[in-house]
């Protein structure tokens, strides 16, 4: 039981951090309507970024900083020079300028910092564990994971839902000829939805980065789950995005927790360990096929 | 814009489809030639190189019935890639450990001829391409990419995850397995088996493009309510295409996998995906040679620039990056002028 609710917080943590990497790859897609591969590199950028820093000043948050910051620059200066002439291209065009950025980001990235991981060190004001209610020994990183993943996610709310760049991405969204007669610089926008999507994938590298390793090729697994997610979701929905990434992660994680010892009853151990791996390691994507066999267009979708 | 070449030969834009045909005949004996010239001279290591050219030219041309004169960009086609390699390689395993596959219902051993196996793996590749494209064609656009990636990875993470055949490490195949009359372990005799191969189903896809089916497939792209208004339901049409098109792509999996005599999960990596669309840009998309002359020259690049610097895919990108912002045609585009659709 113990482990179980740890194993729903690790899912929710997993989740909340999918949510910053699908947030902006459905906002790029629901504003731009562009598929953006690279944004896995972003995360990367991002973790590189904060990897560095805290190597080079000694200090996380500097480092998370400079994660937030690098990834937002990179993510700015790809729009303005190669995204902007994608908008009006075809996808497979997107798909392909895209894989051609991932290819020169991983490259280069694996030129400066070499194919070794790197390792972040948890700040000490966030190490150990905690005692939650019900005797849980849990992280204290992850735990503060949580709640910046949620303080994100309602501020992104508050950001579209609320604010006047809010109304403008959402009537971006809605027509984008209407919004820039209005007067909206429009490629400011885009560049600015742009460089936000980008932070909150720096900001997720980073982030996941510290629990885990920093490694070139670290943001294409995530990549594939954040599709997954906004698919699931509804692409260019950020409600969708959040319910999609947390239904993701929590099935991810439960599942290869789960499934092992369920099949544990009726097999004998090594095989229920095998196939319960097996398919613990395609629970979402079942997951998402029958979403889309109930709803083709996502949970949240307005078009398929 | 115009169909594809071969459907648009006849009418009679003269000059220029004959001029693409004779950038198609001059890939196919450019191929030809240079495996046969690397056999007279001795350099095993490129018979080898083409070879590899040959098989990939195959599995982009199984994408290339899809993508190119259906309109659908699959992501995913590694899945059918490296469900033909794990086809070969999971039967001549059974058939070289003398371990039986499955002994109900009847005693199945494995087997190490390749026309069996070739069969089994595009039957393997066709069921595949059935179920995940009967999902994946309730979508369009972003959706059907972004699912035909996914389901690619399932694949994926299950051949990692499940121990049996080797799991993340792979599975060699000892022998090359062997065809009726040749000696597939020579490089030269392997070459031309597989040349034929792709000539064939070039071939094939040339067919299959001029004829009813092929033309329903064209106009699924163009305007799928013009298609229906005719009397014909665009979703099967491409379902269909997606089918034979898996098969195709199993079928240069098996292939490969005898050319490495080894299988693993890479097969079925979403950069092998990448990389068979990478080769339908570079060589033209539409275009029936796009698969050999993009295979050709991402080899040839790989080569050539993977010998100069480590980091060559860096340098690819770039390159790829301004094939798809500023030309594109691609190569077979620049070299028979013309554009396909856009």
């Amino acid at each position: 039981m113990l482990l179980l609710i740890e194993q729903l917080l690790n899912g929710l943590q997993s989740g909340l951090m999918l949510f910053l990497m699908a947030a902006g790859l459905t906002l790029v897609f629901g504003v731009m309507g562009l598929i953006n591969l690279a944004h896995g590199s972003l995360y990367m950028i991002g973790a590189f970024a904060c990897a560095g820093v805290a190597a080079a000043t000694g200090s996380f948050w500097l480092g998370l900083a400079a994660s937030i910051a690098a990834a937002a620059a990179a993510g700015a200066i790809v729009e303005v020079a190669v995204i902007r002439r994608l908008y009006r291209r075809d996808h497979l065009d997107q798909v392909l300028a895209t894989f051609a950025l991932i290819l020169i980001f991983s490259e280069g990235t694996r030129w400066l910092y070499g194919s070794f991981p790197l390792y972040l060190n948890v700040p000490p004001s966030l190490s150990g564990s905690v005692t939650l209610p019900g005797g849980i020994q849990y992280s204290l990183f992850r735990l503060a994971i949580i709640g910046a993943g949620l303080l994100v996610a309602v501020g992104l709310f508050l950001l579209i839902g609320k604010t006047r760049i809010g109304v403008q991405v959402r009537a971006g969204e809605a027509d984008r000829e209407m919004i820039a007669a209005l007067g909206v610089d429009i490629g400011r926008l885009y560049t600015l939805v742009f460089a936000l999507g980008a932070a909150l994938a720096g900001m997720a590298g980073a982030l996941v980065g510290t629990i885990q390793s920093v490694q070139v090729g670290m943001g294409e697994p995530v990549l594939i789950l954040a599709f997954v997610v906004i698919v699931i979701g509804g692409i260019g929905s950020i409600k969708g995005a959040l319910v999609g990434a947390l239904l993701v992660g929590l099935t991810d994680t439960m599942g290869r927790v789960l499934l092992p010892s369920i099949f544990d009853l009726f097999m004998e151990t090594s095989a229920a360990t095998s196939v319960g791996a097996a398919l613990a390691s395609m629970a979402i994507y079942i997951l998402m096929a029958l979403v889309l066999i109930v709803k083709p267009g996502g949970l949240f979708g307005a078009r398929a | 814009m115009s169909a594809a070449e071969i459907t648009a030969a006849p009418t009679g834009r003269g000059g220029r489809m004959a001029r693409a045909q004779i950038v198609n005949a001059a890939l196919a004996l450019g191929l030809i030639g240079f495996g046969l010239g690397a056999w007279a001279t001795g350099e095993t290591f490129l018979v080898t190189l083409a070879t590899k050219v040959a098989i990939l030219a195959i599995a982009g041309a199984g994408l290339n019935l899809v993508l190119g004169f259906g309109g659908l960009v699959s992501f995913g086609h590694a899945a059918y890639f490296g469900l033909g390699g794990y086809t070969a390689g999971i039967l001549a395993h059974h058939a070289l450990n003398y371990t039986p596959m499955f002994e109900w219902p009847v005693l199945f051993e494995g087997t190490t001829s390749m026309p069996v196996i070739w069969l089994v793996a595009m039957a393997v590749g066709a069921l595949a391409a059935a179920v995940i494209g009967a999902l994946s064609l309730r979508t369009t656009g972003v959706y059907f990419i972004m699912i035909t990636l996914a389901f690619g990875q399932m694949i994926f993470y299950f051949a990692i995850s499940w121990p049996a055949y080797g799991g993340e490490d792979g599975l060699p195949i000892y022998v090359r397995n062997g065809f009726p009359g040749l000696n597939t372990l020579d490089p030269i005799q392997f070459f031309v088996l597989v040349v034929a191969l792709l000539l064939a189903v070039l071939g094939l896809i040339a067919m299959l493009a001029r004829s009813r089916f092929g033309l329903a497939l064209q106009a699924a792209r163009q305007n799928r309510q013009r298609l229906m208004a005719v009397g014909i339901r665009p979703g099967g049409v491409l379902l269909v295409a997606f089918v034979i098109s898996g098969a195709i792509t199993a079928l240069a999996g098996a292939l490969y996998a005898d050319l490495n005599r080894f299988v693993s999960p890479s097969m079925l990596s979403w950069h092998l995906s990448g990389e068979l669309l990478v080769f339908l840009i570079l060589g033209g998309t539409g275009r029936l040679f796009a698969p050999l002359a993009g295979a050709g020259l991402y080899i040839a690049l790989e080569h050539l620039l993977g010998g100069v610097s480590d980091h060559w895919q860096f340098f690819f990108g770039l390159l790829l990056l301004g094939v798809v912002l500023f030309a594109r045609g691609g190569v077979i585009g620049f070299l028979a002028g013309g554009r396909k659709h856009g």
